[in-house]
């Protein structure tokens, strides 16, 4: 089996995007997954908060020149909920995002930004809106977010966060990409196969 | 008697597909069952090709076509050339790799998770994944469902295999017995709208008591469809008598002494007595009425007597506050009353033989609204025939509803199936966010069918225990 690139540590400016529950079908507009492949996602993350039904743009983070080129993005609660879509993911990192920090991240989203490559940390409440405000203020802050050490600096200063171990050591082994790895184990697969019931339509 | 190792039926499923723990950590599951349509699985299989992979159990994966299918007409091409390009992607992959597709030409065609269950493909004690988020429906057979993405829906196809995280299990026990006119859908917005719709995060639900003991197998999947809407990536049953007759006689469950076999299994995977749980919530049946969605996620849901909540008395003030503002309604105000536009009884929430059935009962003789656009439509080609011979599709068409083929249409704006401008849709999906019935301005509000053709036939939300 052999390792993709190892993520350990991502930086450059920050984007907020503020709200709870902000669902999938938000961040990418079902229509848009009738494209046969993610190639142009990144043109269309969160396309209806961003453009009316003329295409005239509307005022949200994604259309403000201050924040272009900003590689980390910033959210609150329940990020990414609703449908397991990976063209939610895809058009964030073709846009540009490479890490996302939050309050907390919906599970089919999470797992899908890992198998990416795209680490999705968490950090409290209080630290999240710091954050958010930072940002804001000043778009050309720059934070570097560290696998390793679990910690986001910007500045002097530097935060904790948290992220679940499993997609930490798949992120900084490089092992995100499983198929490699998965299929290393093929042997022992057919073993576990051969062994449930239901594969041999329950004959005694 | 049940042998006692408190042990879960969670439990023991992973443990028996767990193939190994992988360096990350994570364990590698043994999927048994892969379920594919035609959105988002195109990528992967290109990723296949890509890596030079081949399927490594091309009969374990089943295909069919679902989310882009036009409902009004089922000729080929599709008008819509995406639509159609997905359509041949999916018969070009399925026919190269070998795997079993289910087209619109086949009388087995209908939503993924309306046909797994139809066709006895979903058995408890099985994995099954599919890449589509409601594939925890599938858990109201005691089966561990897990929706996932594209990349690992390519994993899927070349291992059979996942890396996943085990989850903690939580315990939902609805005691008692549900009013006249409460239904499965109630009970599943009553849980998330108590719990949240993160609040099952790192959870997986087991749904039990006396309510979902009665519940026949088409309502335990509804709850269970909806998991995934309260944080929960898997939801399940476990399987018991109902289940097992269900399944009985079903295409692909085993017959005669396999049967008797696959029951003896069935039965021994149900979680023990003496179970541990990592958390326990009991909720009171009786105390559950019609509830209605208010705002733009499922967990901003009311019951049919109440107003309106005050966003001070919500969760997330700023996010009831968000909801207003699309909804356009105030808070305070009854919820009843409310008017509607648009009328669409289907999705794999409720589109299955029972919901037609209690949809049918409250529109027989009666006449949708003047100006309401109202819709049903059956989740698979095979239900749909099954309503025929028993004459729902008269009933509907008598009063005024459109009768359509299978597929998601009006759940999700893949197809021509779309609300337009400022449209309220009543609707027996399961997602009410911005824009998921295709217009950015279009409201969704969610509830059962009864109350969806209670709605169409009023014109407005209406307690459908007073018009049955
Ligand atoms: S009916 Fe709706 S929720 Fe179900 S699979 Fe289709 S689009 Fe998804």
């Amino acid at each position: 089996m052999s390792a993709d690139v190892k993520i350990v540590k991502v930086s450059g400016t920050g984007i907020a995007v503020r709200g709870n529950d902000i669902d999938t079908d938000r961040i990418i507009p079902a229509r848009y997954l009738k494209e046969i492949t993610f190639a142009r996602m990144g043109e269309y993350p969160f396309y209806d908060e961003r453009f009316d039904s003329e295409g005239k743009p509307k005022t949200h983070p994604f259309n403000n020149p201050k924040y272009r080129g900003a590689s980390i993005l910033f959210v609150n609660k329940n990020f990414g909920c609703g449908s397991s879509r990976e063209h939610a993911p895809q058009a964030l990192f073709r846009f540009g995002i490479h890490a996302i920090v939050g309050e907390s991240f919906a599970a089919i989203f999470a797992g899908n930004c890992v198998m990416m490559g795209i680490p999705t940390v968490t950090v409290t409440s209080a630290e999240i809106e710091e954050l958010m405000k930072l940002v804001e203020l000043d778009p050309q802050n720059r934070f570097a977010m560290d696998l390793d050490a679990k910690t986001l600096s910007y500045g002097e200063r530097q935060v904790r966060f948290d992220i679940p171990d499993t997609y930490r050591n798949a992120l900084i082994t490089g092992f995100w990409d499983s198929t490699s790895m998965l299929l290393s184990n093929l042997d022992k697969v057919k073993k576990i196969a051969a062994g449930l019931p239901y594969m041999t339509g329950f004959r005694g | 008697m049940a042998k006692s190792s408190g042990r879960t039926l969670y439990d023991k499923v992973w443990e028996s597909h767990t193939v190994d723990v992988l360096p990350t950590g994570q364990t590698q599951l043994f999927i048994g069952l892969h379920l594919i349509h035609e959105i988002t699985t195109a990528p992967a299989f290109d990723m296949l090709r890509e890596k030079n992979l081949q399927v490594g159990f091309p009969e374990r994966t089943f295909a069919t076509l679902d989310h882009v299918v036009p409902t009004d007409m089922r000729a080929r091409p599709f008008l819509d050339s995406q639509a159609e390009d997905l359509t041949q992607a999916l018969e070009k992959n399925t026919s190269q790799f070998g795997i079993q597709f289910y087209g619109l030409d086949s009388d087995r065609q209908g939503i993924v998770h309306v046909i797994g269950p139809q066709l006895g493909l979903t058995q408890p004690g099985m994995t099954l994944a599919c890449g589509d988020s409601h594939t925890s429906t599938h858990g109201a057979f005691g089966t561990l469902a897990f929706g996932i993405g594209t990349s690992q829906v390519r994993d899927v196809l070349a291992t059979q295999t996942l890396a996943m995280d085990k989850l903690k299990v939580r315990r939902i026990n609805i005691r008692g017995a549900l009013p006249e006119g409460v239904y499965a859908k109630d009970v599943i917005l009553s849980i998330i709208r108590r719990l949240g719709v993160g609040g099952g995060k790192g959870f997986a639900y087991e749904y039990c008591g006396p309510v979902v003991e009665k519940m026949n197998m088409e309502e335990r999947m509804t709850i269970c469809n909806m998991s995934i809407e309260g944080g929960a990536l898997v939801g399940y049953v476990n399987p018991d008598a109902t289940t097992f007759e269900f399944l009985k006689g079903r295409e692909f469950v085993p017959k005669g002494k396999d049967f008797d076999r696959a029951v003896a299994y069935w039965s021994s995977i149900a979680s023990d007595s003496d179970a541990r749980y990592d958390d326990v919530v009991d909720m009171e049946g009786s105390e559950i009425e019609p509830t209605v969605t208010w705002g733009i996620n499922p967990g901003q849901a009311v019951g049919i007597s109440e107003k309106l909540p005050y966003p001070e008395q919500c969760s997330d003030p700023e996010g009831a506050k968000r909801a207003y503002e699309h909804m356009g309604w105030k808070a305070g105000t009854p919820v009843l009353g409310m008017p509607i536009n648009v009328a669409f009884i289907g999705s794999c929430t409720n589109s299955r033989l029972s919901d037609l059935r209690a949809a049918a009962k409250i529109a027989k003789g009666r006449r949708v609204h003047p100006g309401i656009r109202a819709l049903v439509v059956p989740g698979s080609a095979a239900i749909k025939a099954l309503a025929e011979k028993e004459g729902l599709d008269r009933i509907f068409t008598e009063a005024g509803f459109q009768w359509r083929e299978a597929g998601c249409s009006m759940c999700l704006a893949m197809n021509p199936d779309k609300l337009a401008g400022r449209e309220i849709c009543a609707s027996t999906s399961n997602r009410n966010f911005i824009g998921r019935q295709g217009s950015p301005g279009g409201r969704t509000i969610l509830m059962s069918p009864a109350m969806v053709a209670a709605a169409a036939v009023n014109g407005k939300i209406v307690d459908v225990r007073e018009h049955a």
